[in-house]
């Protein structure tokens, strides 16, 4: 007998990976300034690759192709569209920093973000812990490079330390998968909820699996305590690629978490909910207090970052359609805030990485009025005030958690979310309220403008019309397995 | 007479608890990734150990992927920490204090 071979639901990373190849080889063989063809590849592949995710969205074969090796659900499909759209925004933050730094520049950097975004596509779609485990390490070691790309000591110095502690998660996760192996027998994730399902004595192994590939995804998706390495490599990297990876590797590693987790260990629920709530309620103080102490952006945008991990855990906490339709609408929710804020962050001044501080955000208002509004609106969503999406998000992932059951972490959520506030108004009266100090001029450039104008456009409509989307979260919450 | 599996499984989470303990207390990054390496070939053998136990081949196949992406991973971390050498003449990681909150 031999497999049946439905290549259909692979289609985008198929694409990806010809577009990134076909980036190596003109990056090779090339001259001159090429830079424009490599952005035009890159982003026909994403083009491409996003039409064919959508034709998913109505499959109607097996619920997994290629051996149980590919899920089909809607869950993939709309993670994927979402890094999708995080990998366009990046690529063209990335091309304008390549010209703006000639010196800087690698032309590997738009085959090695291809990569990464397959890696990230792939994960979203594993059925099976083998391919979770390979397309983890397809996103994160094209991670690694892509943040030490500049060469500069910041960002070797941030690549080390990324790649030392992504290695040390990895092992852990990978540990996961022995144990959930010695469980069971199987790694494909339908197989081991059926085999954990009714089984009654002795769970030993199973929970160390759980915990441990919840450690390997703690931290991948930086949930505190698993976050030391997010403030070093956000502030290490550079902007652009900070700004695709604060997304896309959320979106991706949380994906990945809840098909682990509400699939194959559905049967464990009682015994890992409390964890995910713990590293939740952790993630949520540790992100929001300690981002009141930066004085640097990117690395106050890490912690925030770190805070908003323990926001969508909150919503996973409710392990059932409610929680994963508001952890995913959560995770759109960010990744435009994020990737608009990052890339506001990349043209503030004309000296991009040299000025992160907040000092290089006084009197914005007064030389570029609509780089402020934009900021402004980033920053009032992230602190999740109403009208913008992340007010909604939050609303959903707290009425999930008390749902579950779990009010004291809706509570927690809440107090963290004030505190917090206070950092992103921080930023908002120095853009606004208090005069220029120093001469700095913001780059006027049309690309990075493009993608913060994608983000702000979400962040808009998703907070003024959530329900354009609530059907498609819901629906695509529905696990098929 | 057979050795018990569970020795195995055993003497793999010895080892895989030497490996987090050496990445905790060196400060050499490549003493680090040795650890990281040792942890990972402790994953192998309960691997191994498991396949054996379920009478499959699924774990010796992802036993295989996993020294792959180990290979894999070694080009990317000596790659890196050669890039962070020749900036600083030093790869210990105490070192490494540019980023700091």
């Amino acid at each position: 007998m031999t497999p049946d071979l439905d290549l259909v639901p692979f289609v985008p990373e198929l694409v990806l990976v010809a577009a990134a190849i076909v980036g190596l080889l003109y990056e090779a063989l090339a001259r001159g300034p090429r830079y424009p063809v490599h952005l035009a590849v890159a982003l026909a592949g994403i083009v491409v690759a996003s039409g064919a995710t959508l034709a998913l969205w109505r499959y109607g074969g097996d619920p997994t192709v290629l051996a149980g090796a590919i899920a089909t659900d809607r869950l993939a499909v709309l993670a994927r569209l979402t890094v999708l759209g995080a990998a366009f925004c990046g690529l063209l933050l990335g091309t304008h920093a390549i010209e703006r730094d000639p010196a800087a520049a690698r032309g590997e950097f738009f085959p090695l973000l291809l990569f990464a975004t397959t890696g990230m596509t792939l994960i979203v779609a594993a059925a099976d812990l083998i391919v979770v485990f390979l397309a983890l390490e397809v996103l994160s070691l094209s991670l690694y490079v892509l943040t030490g790309l500049p060469g500069r000591r910041a960002a070797s110095e941030a690549s080390l330390k990324y790649f030392l502690l992504g290695a040390f998660s990895s092992a852990f996760f990978l540990y996961g998968v022995a144990m959930v192996y010695g469980a069971t027998g199987t790694t494909r994730i339908p197989e081991i909820a059926n085999a954990l399902v009714g089984r009654t004595g002795e769970q030993g192994l199973a929970l160390l699996a759980a915990a441990l590939l919840l450690i390997g995804l703690g931290f991948k998706v930086s949930a505190a305590p698993f976050h030391m390495w997010t403030p070093d490599v956000y502030q290490g990297a550079p902007t652009s690629v900070t700004a695709f990876m604060s997304a896309a590797t959320k979106v991706a590693a949380f994906a990945a978490l809840i098909r682990v987790f509400d699939v194959g260990l559905q049967a464990l629920r009682w015994d890992w909910t409390p964890l995910v709530a713990a590293l939740a309620a952790v993630s949520v103080v540790l992100g929001s207090v300690l981002a009141i102490a930066q004085a640097d952006v990117k690395r106050m945008l890490a912690y925030s970052s770190v805070a908003h991990a323990g926001f969508i855990l909150t919503g996973l906490t409710a392990s059932n359609a409610d929680g994963i339709g508001a952890s995913l609408f959560y995770l759109i929710a960010y990744s435009a805030m994020t990737i608009g804020s990052f890339a506001v962050v990349g043209v503030t001044t004309t000296r991009g990485e040299d000025r992160t501080d907040l000092d290089a955000y006084r009197g914005l208002y007064r030389r570029d009025p609509h780089l402020a509004a934009a900021m402004a609106l980033f920053l009032v969503s992230l602190a999740g005030v109403p009208p913008t999406a992340g007010f909604i998000a939050k609303v959903g992932v707290f009425g999930a958690a008390i749902g579950a059951g779990y009010v004291w972490l809706a509570l927690l959520g809440v107090l963290a979310s004030v505190a917090a506030a206070y950092v992103y108004l921080r930023v908002i009266v120095l853009m606004f309220m208090v005069e220029p100090e120093e001469a700095l001029v913001s780059d006027p450039a049309p690309l990075p403008r493009i993608a913060i104008a994608i983000g702000a456009a979400i962040v808009l409509v998703l907070g003024l019309f959530p329900g354009l989307v609530t059907d498609l979260v819901r629906s695509a919450a529905v696990l098929r397995w | 007479m057979r050795t018990p599996i569970a020795w195995f499984v055993m003497l793999s989470g010895i080892l895989f608890a030497l490996g987090s303990l050496g990445v905790l207390i060196r400060r050499n990054a490549l003493l680090i990734f040795m650890s990281v390496e040792l942890q990972l070939n402790a994953v192998n053998l309960a691997l191994v150990a498991f396949a054996r136990m379920h009478n499959a081949l699924d774990g010796q196949v992802l036993a295989f992927f996993s020294m792959v992406v180990a290979a894999a991973e070694v080009v990317v971390g000596l790659a890196i920490i050669v890039a962070v050498y020749r900036r600083r003449q030093t790869v210990d990681v105490d070192d490494a204090r540019e980023l700091r909150w």
